[in-house]
């Protein structure tokens, strides 16, 4: 009883669970940083990364999609609401392509039920909204995100090819 | 019966029927693409191969029959190695095409090679490519997916009556295709698509629309015509999106006709009225439904209350459903208003009040294919009641002898054993000579009552009627029948000829003779079920025709065009045009409605509940597929509304089965129809069988696309060569006895009225009579279907005169 009254005291004097504490403050003071600088920084991304999705085109601007509905069937959060009609040149079309991101779980079903690898997920991630309507994607807007990242999008098929 | 063993599982099945069949009724599942039920087997396929116990090679099941101690495996290795073979090579040329093709998730072929297909495809040579054919505004081909098959070619011949698809070619070469530059014109046309098992034929309003598992599939009744087909329509974000058969052995199999299923195109017209107008100054304003009913119902009233109720005429559509039609009459009687009807194709009322029950088609619809004999009597089969007609063709097929009665020679594909092609004022003799034959026959001899004797004494029997007699009463055919079954049933050029009483009554003094079952085909999806609950006049109102001819101060109209559905056009309009107040409830903003008053958008058939009687006196309730449209209500929720602010007691109804209740009194429908369903007059009417006029008479056929306001604005059935424009069609002689030649422009005039129409040449035109279809805005200006009609050179100064 009495020997941990004295050892409360002297530690106490000694402000020893200060220096504690700041022994592992400056252990980490020195080690080497983790931290990222976002946006300056980024962290490495897989290229089967699932964010924003984006419509592609093929190289003559044609879009990709022909409106088959698979990924809308096969979309486990129903984020996904097309239309449909014969487009001019009697080829099949989607009037309305609508991805409601707020809904959107990112499992990445519609880029593998995709017949001509249109609807895809990019590896953007940071895309934000004012208003709750702002995360509902158009046909319009996906479109131009695809347009915007086809490089990337491409190239990160390309490397996936053969796990496909 | 027969013994036999499916997979270890024993059953008796009858003697004669496929291993197939047999299989369907246990339930065992055997792929097939080119049997189907209802058509001839054709064994092309090859996909039902099974193997059958001591037989060397895999035989199908759908052309295999049964034997005693027959053993069947159809998942042994040999069977399931035979299917795996055929399924590889039917896949050999079709394309890879699924995600683009409409039949994608509802196709056999997709089906049938998941369960029953290699998992990969070891072809790597071409595939073929097949031309796509043009076939008609209703179907959309991409014949490179055909697997010949055969069915559309086999559906067509067999139950269409004219084969107007073909397998031309051999192995790789071989495909399907129209004769060349034609198109399919067949009234069923539809059901092919049905019947195809892979995307070579699909339907072309609904191309690339919609996919199949996207569709609630909900059950109703078509609303053309008095079958009472059973449908299936697909909705999807609360809008149609197409109409399917629904499959109902009794009345329309597992087929449709293309009316039921293309009409819904006038669902999602751009014509729909949405809200409630009232004409003000002249011009259209909308407005919300309270302003519109207390509008509606002041003028109503202010009329009714200063002139009493006879000053309103109550015009009701029979396509109704029994609750609308219910309503209204209530509500007119509430009123003290008579004058309500809904026969407005009609044109002799002279049988009002002489008959001892509800007038129907006299038999079940089934009941037609086991007939021996059939009198048709005024009808165009085919364009009054295509679905219909096909079972005529069973019957006619099965040996029936059809003997035909019309001014009109429309071919219904199928043999005719006797027909005369008469003026509709010749068509009273006509029946005149074959009663008089009739009961001069030595096995019918009949002493006819001495009114009918002395009538039909100065009427000479033909050779052709004498023939028609003695064919109906057993004569002829394969066997000389001693009592055929006979069916007598007057059409609907009958039903609204100005002699419709001759007609009828000489029918029913034939049909007593030879022990005929019959009546009438009534037109609509409901006259049957609107003549049950009366929505007639008394012997005190007015019939629709009187209410147009004697024209009344406010009109109700319900779910007509006045002009378009009237059978008097020119009347319709001036009357219309007179009236101090027309209230129109009307799914449809229409030219025809621009002397209204007040419009008030009413739900069309998918979207309100309600009650249709079919011909054969069947009793089908259905409910709404969709919500309505923008701020319209079902037709009987705005009756009810409007007469509660009208002020009328007993339309206290919250849901269209308390209307239902109230009409049959809470009994069983059934029994209802079964107590009043009678074809026979209470008591004779005075005929005259020898008028004769001379003069041109018009013959005023409603085209079956422009029977009513929903098909009037179906765009696809529009585009099909059956809409055409009125013209002055006439036999080659007619055309020359007027010094007219075809393309001529001529004046038609009737009444008062007259049309500008192109002479055109139609040999199925009897002698004396010029077709001009009615219900169409090109002639409008002409009077009666079926009436007198003059037609002079048409010259700048005739229309200045006129």
């Amino acid at each position: 009883m009495m020997i941990k009254v004295i050892k409360n005291t002297l530690s106490s004097l000694m402000l020893w669970e200060l220096l504690k504490g700041m022994a592992l403050t400056g252990r980490y003071f020195f080690a080497r940083k983790i931290t990222i600088q976002y946006p300056e920084e980024r962290t490495p991304q897989s290229p089967r990364f699932r964010g924003l999705h984006a419509l592609r085109r093929y190289p003559n601007g044609e879009e990709r999609c022909i409106a088959c509905k698979l990924c809308e069937a096969v979309c486990p959060a129903l984020a996904i609401s097309i239309e449909s009609e014969q487009r001019e040149d009697n080829t099949r079309r989607t009037t309305r392509y609508d991805i409601d991101l707020t809904k959107c779980i990112f499992c990445g079903l519609c880029e593998e039920s995709c017949p001509v690898d249109s609807i895809v997920e990019t590896r953007v991630f940071d895309y934000h909204g004012e208003q709750r309507g702002d995360l509902i994607y158009t046909k319009e807007m996906l479109l131009a995100v695809g347009d915007k990242h086809e490089k990337q999008i491409a190239a990160d098929r390309e490397q996936d090819r053969q796990f496909r | 019966m027969v013994q036999i063993e499916i997979d270890g599982k024993l059953l008796e099945v009858e003697y004669g029927s496929t291993i197939i069949d047999a299989a369907d009724k246990i339930g065992i599942a055997i792929p097939r693409f080119c049997y189907h039920k209802k058509l001839s087997v054709a064994a092309n396929c090859r996909m039902c191969l099974v193997q059958v116990e001591k037989i060397a090679k895999p035989l199908p099941a759908c052309a295999t029959p049964v034997a005693e101690g027959m053993k069947i495996f159809t998942r042994s290795k040999q069977a399931v190695e035979a299917q795996k073979s055929v399924m590889e090579f039917l896949l050999i040329n079709h394309p890879l095409d699924c995600p683009i093709c409409d039949q994608g998730g509802e196709c056999d072929l997709q089906d049938i090679a998941v369960a029953y297909g290699a998992s990969g495809s070891r072809y790597t040579e071409e595939k073929r490519v097949v031309l796509n054919k043009n076939i008609g505004p209703l179907i959309s081909t991409d014949m490179t997916r055909c697997i010949q098959c055969t069915r559309c070619v086999r559906f067509l011949k067999e139950v269409g009556g004219v084969q107007e698809l073909g397998l031309v070619g051999r192995g790789e070469h071989a495909e399907i295709t129209a004769y060349v530059d034609k198109s399919v014109n067949s009234e069923l046309s539809g059901n092919i698509i049905d019947l195809c098992p892979v995307g070579a034929l699909t339907s072309k309003p609904f191309r690339y629309s919609a996919r199949g598992w996207e569709l609630t599939r909900r059950p109703s009744i078509a609303p053309h015509d008095g079958l009472g087909s059973h449908i299936e329509v697909h909705v999807k974000d609360n809008k149609v999106m197409r109409v399917l058969p629904r499959e109902k052995e009794s009345i329309n199999e597992c087929w449709l006709s293309d009316r039921d299923r293309y009409s819904y195109e006038g669902l999602n017209s751009s014509d729909r009225l949405k809200v409630p107008m009232i004409k003000h100054n002249g011009a259209w304003v909308e407005t919300d439904w309270k302003t519109a009913l207390e509008f509606a119902a002041g003028q109503i009233k202010d009329i009714t209350k200063q002139h009493g109720g006879a000053a309103l005429g109550v015009l009701v559509s029979p396509n109704s459903t029994m609750e609308e039609g219910y309503l209204i009459k209530e509500l007119a009687h509430g009123l003290g208003c008579d004058n309500v009807d809904y026969r407005l194709r009609q044109t002799d009322f002279r049988l009002d009040g002489k008959r001892a029950g509800t007038p129907w088609m006299g038999c079940n619809i089934q009941e037609i294919e086991t007939l021996d004999r059939i009198l048709l009597i005024g009808s165009n089969l085919r364009n009054e009641h295509p679905l219909l007609a096909q079972r005529f063709r069973k019957a006619v097929n099965n040996g029936a002898e059809l003997s035909i009665v019309s001014p009109l020679d429309n071919n219904p594909l199928m043999d005719i054993a006797h027909k005369v092609i008469v003026r509709p004022n010749d068509m009273v003799n006509v029946l005149g000579q074959i009663l008089k034959a009739m009961s001069k026959l030595q096995r019918l001899s009949l002493c006819l009552p001495p009114s009918l004797e002395l009538l039909l004494s100065n009427i000479k029997v033909r050779d052709n009627t004498q023939a028609m007699a003695e064919s109906l009463a057993g004569l002829g055919g394969e066997v000389d029948l001693v009592a055929p079954k006979v069916g007598i049933f007057l059409g609907n050029m009958a039903l609204s000829d100005p002699r419709f009483t001759e007609m009828y009554s000489l029918a029913e003094a034939i049909g007593g003779i030879c022990g005929a079952k019959g009546g009438i085909l009534p037109a609509a999806a409901n006259s049957t079920g609107m003549h049950l609950m009366g929505v007639m006049p008394s012997p005190l109102g007015m019939h629709a025709r009187a209410m147009l001819e004697v024209p009344r101060r406010a009109y109700l109209l319900l779910n007509i065009e006045p002009e378009l559905d009237c059978q008097h056009a020119a009347l319709a309009k001036a009357a219309m045009a007179q009236a101090e107040c027309v209230v129109a409830l009307t799914a449809y903003k229409s030219a025809a409605l621009e002397n209204a008053d007040v419009l008030l958008p009413i739900a069309p058939f998918s979207e309100t509940s309600g009650t249709f009687m079919s011909m054969e006196g069947r009793v089908q309730s259905f409910a709404a597929v969709t919500k309505p449209l923008g701020k319209c209500r079902p037709a009987w929720k705005v009756l009810r509304v409007l007469a509660n602010t009208l002020g009328l007691k007993g339309f206290e109804f919250d849901s269209s089965e308390q209307v239902k209740d109230k009409i049959f009194n809470g009994e069983k429908p059934s029994a209802v129809v079964w107590r009043s369903m009678n074809n026979n007059l209470k008591e004779l009417v005075e005929i005259e069988v020898n008028v004769k006029q001379d003069g041109l008479q018009r013959i005023g056929e409603v085209p079956q696309y422009e029977s009513d306001p929903i098909v009037r604005r179906s765009a696809p059935l529009q585009k099909t060569k059956y809409n055409t424009q009125p013209m002055a069609r006439m036999r080659a002689e007619q055309i020359v006895a007027l010094g007219l030649v075809e393309g001529d422009t001529v004046l038609a005039r009737q009444d008062k009225g007259s049309a500008v129409l192109q002479v055109k040449l139609d040999n199925h035109v009897a002698m004396g009579c010029v077709r001009v279809t009615a219900s169409h805005a090109g002639s409008v200006g002409l009077g009666d279907l079926m009436g007198d009609i003059t037609i002079e050179k048409y010259e700048q100064q005739a229309v200045v005169r006129a």
